[in-house]
């Protein structure tokens, strides 16, 4: 193990490390803690200069009960389940079945097909902006979720494929062949054998893809406008030009848009590292 | 010899009834599988980059006709103050934003120990990856804040400030860097942490036996074995530097006096933003912008492919 484990090392290099981690962290969120410190004081403080000082009252439920009852904010957090997990589910359901394909049969333009996939996913948002909005206008989507979700999930699937063919390549390739020589058909083998097979790589990439599409910003901007189909990355502004200068309230608004994505990487820690790490060890 | 002759000839009758679907299943199969997926992605992505490559010809408002120019929008762009602005504030991002790949690794060799709770400092200090761009811009935004925000706060305790970060032009660009390096170091980390995790302690050993330490262990046995990880985290930095829209848009709105834009900012503006829609000249901006990250796609396909062709012949 490197570095050598702090087990090994002096009681004194032992103590230092335990008492460094925690004054670290605390470094390391400071700009995050500052925030939630804000979200909790009464508006009056702000007004009396007291920013750091111990808060005169605590008011963690008389802010975020705004942020919940008097705001737009419950909508633009129901666009973004609405626009998020059709997505996670069109683009993994997409991705299994291009995976499958470039993953197990060899034909010409297999390989070709597999790096249009990847190298689409590396492209600049920019130079796909005029004409995705576009179609999407044409298509009379512009403004609606399906127009936001129907661009997530072919934009997605590129990422995708990469994960779930590479996935799908380091499966044992006899098991196919087992099933080929018993007759099985080709799509029951899909279903039956290599489906299951991918249930890790699965929730893995739901984790990935639901963080990735909640936290979009730019195609909620591009493709969506105001409160009817906007997510909550979009809607924030709008929130925080509603509550102008009130910093209590903007906080609370900003860490109640943070928490869905939050709260799915903590209940599925393993899948979404697992997800973001892969091919980094070979 | 007619007994073994008989079944093998039932097999080819068989054969030749089944249907043309049965014969041709291993080339059907494939494309009807790919095709949704394809038809999808080629419909809104890969079509529209040759729109745009179209359209940056054409000087058109979006709504009426559009009328062909040829290069002008392109010519245009050698003279923009503003362009040239954005393209130098690109690469101060690249440059910058590299900083991650250090930074994660050393994060990482800091955390890569098993005392107890080590598994809770690890996630805390991966959580901001997690947040939004959004939020972490207004987070940071909050954090500058001359008068309210923690930083000069901070700067006061040391009788320094204070400074508004975000309202000097020279300094903005550095603030929302400082920001984007957040979640990215945090994903740099997580990298390096699962490589750390698969370092060979065979050759750790025999590195210290023959007498390796720290800095020289670092660099000659782990690095060389972290180096799927460096790939990766390099990959996704470089992508990410050149993406850099949500911060900016969120921090500065490319301000004060347009000192923060880049290349993916300002072609938002020209094409989407209050001053008109350009989209003749915003594509062109959009050109530019994909020619310079095509370099690196480029680069980065070259290296998944010699491995693609090891990972066959080995």
């Amino acid at each position: 193990m490197f570095p050598t484990p702090i087990q090994n090392r002096s009681r004194a290099a032992q103590i230092t490390y335990q008492s460094l981690l925690p004054l670290v962290l605390i470094l390391w969120l400071l700009p995050l803690i500052a925030v939630m410190l804000f979200s909790i004081r009464p508006f009056s403080d702000f007004g009396q200069g007291n920013y750091w000082g111990m808060p005169s009252s605590f008011e963690f439920f008389t802010n975020y009960g705004r942020v919940f009852f008097e705001s737009d904010m419950p909508r633009y957090l129901l666009n973004s389940v609405f626009i998020t997990v059709p997505t996670v589910i069109g683009a993994v359901a997409l991705s299994c079945m291009t995976g499958f394909a470039l993953g197990i049969y060899r034909f010409r333009g297999n390989l070709l097909i597999f790096f249009m996939f990847i190298a689409g996913n590396f492209v600049p948002f920019q130079i796909l902006m005029v004409p995705v909005r576009d179609l999407t206008v044409d298509l009379g989507l512009y403004n609606t979720k399906l127009g936001l979700v129907l661009f997530h999930i072919a934009f997605q699937t590129g990422f995708c494929t990469l994960f779930m063919r590479n996935f799908i390549r380091a499966l044992p390739y006899e098991l196919i062949e087992a099933a080929r020589v018993e007759g099985v058909a080709e799509w029951r083998i899909f279903w039956f054998v290599v489906l299951p097979l991918m249930r890790p790589a699965i929730a893995a990439l739901s984790v990935l893809i639901f963080t990735f599409i909640w936290n979009d910003y730019f195609w909620a901007v591009v493709l969506t406008q105001g409160p009817g189909a906007q997510p909550v990355t979009a809607g924030i502004t709008s929130f925080n030009s509603q509550f102008v200068a009130q910093f209590h309230l903007m906080s609370a608004g900003s860490i109640v848009a943070a928490i869905p994505p939050v709260v799915i990487f903590f209940l599925m820690q393993r899948h979404f590292i697992a997800g973001l790490t892969l091919g980094a060890v070979k | 010899m007619s007994s073994t002759a008989t079944p093998a000839m039932a097999q080819r009758e068989a054969r030749a009834e089944a249907t043309w679907l049965q014969r041709n299943r291993m080339t059907v199969t494939p494309i009807l599988f790919l095709l949704p997926g394809l038809l999808f992605f080629l419909v809104y992505v890969i079509a529209p980059i040759f729109q745009s490559f179209h359209i940056s010809l054409y000087d058109w408002d979006g709504l009426g006709e559009a009328r062909y120019v040829g290069l002008a929008n392109y010519e245009e762009l050698l003279d923009d103050r503003n362009f040239e602005v954005s393209l130098w504030n690109n690469v101060k991002w690249l440059a910058l934003y590299l900083l991650a790949i250090p930074a994660g690794l050393f994060i990482a060799l800091f955390l890569n120990q098993t005392v107890t709770g080590i598994r809770l400092y690890k996630s805390l200090f991966f959580f901001p990856f997690v947040l939004s761009q959004v939020v972490v811009g207004l987070v940071f935004s909050w954090f500058y804040l001359p008068r309210e925000g923690l930083l000069n706060a901070t700067l006061a305790v040391f009788g320094l400030g204070p400074v508004n970060i975000l309202g000097d032009p020279d300094l903005a660009t550095y603030g929302i860097i400082a920001a984007g390096l957040w979640p990215q170091t945090a994903y740099c980390m997580i990298l390096y942490l699962t490589g750390l995790n698969a370092v060979d302690p065979e050759q750790v050993e025999a590195g210290r036996l023959d007498g390796a330490k720290g800095w020289k262990m670092l660099w000659y046995v782990i690095l060389p074995q972290l180096k799927p990880a460096t790939f990766i985290a390099f990959v996704v930095t470089i992508i990410g530097a050149l993406r850099s829209f949500d911060l900016i848009s969120v921090m500065t709105n490319g301000g004060p006096f347009g000192s923060t834009r880049v290349l993916s900012f300002y072609m938002f503006e020209k094409a989407l933003g209050e001053f008109g829609f350009r989209m003749g000249y915003g594509s062109a901006i959009a050109v530019v912008l994909f020619l310079i990250m095509l370099v690196f796609i480029a680069y980065f396909l070259w290296q998944m492919w010699r491995d693609e062709r090891t990972a066959r012949h080995g």
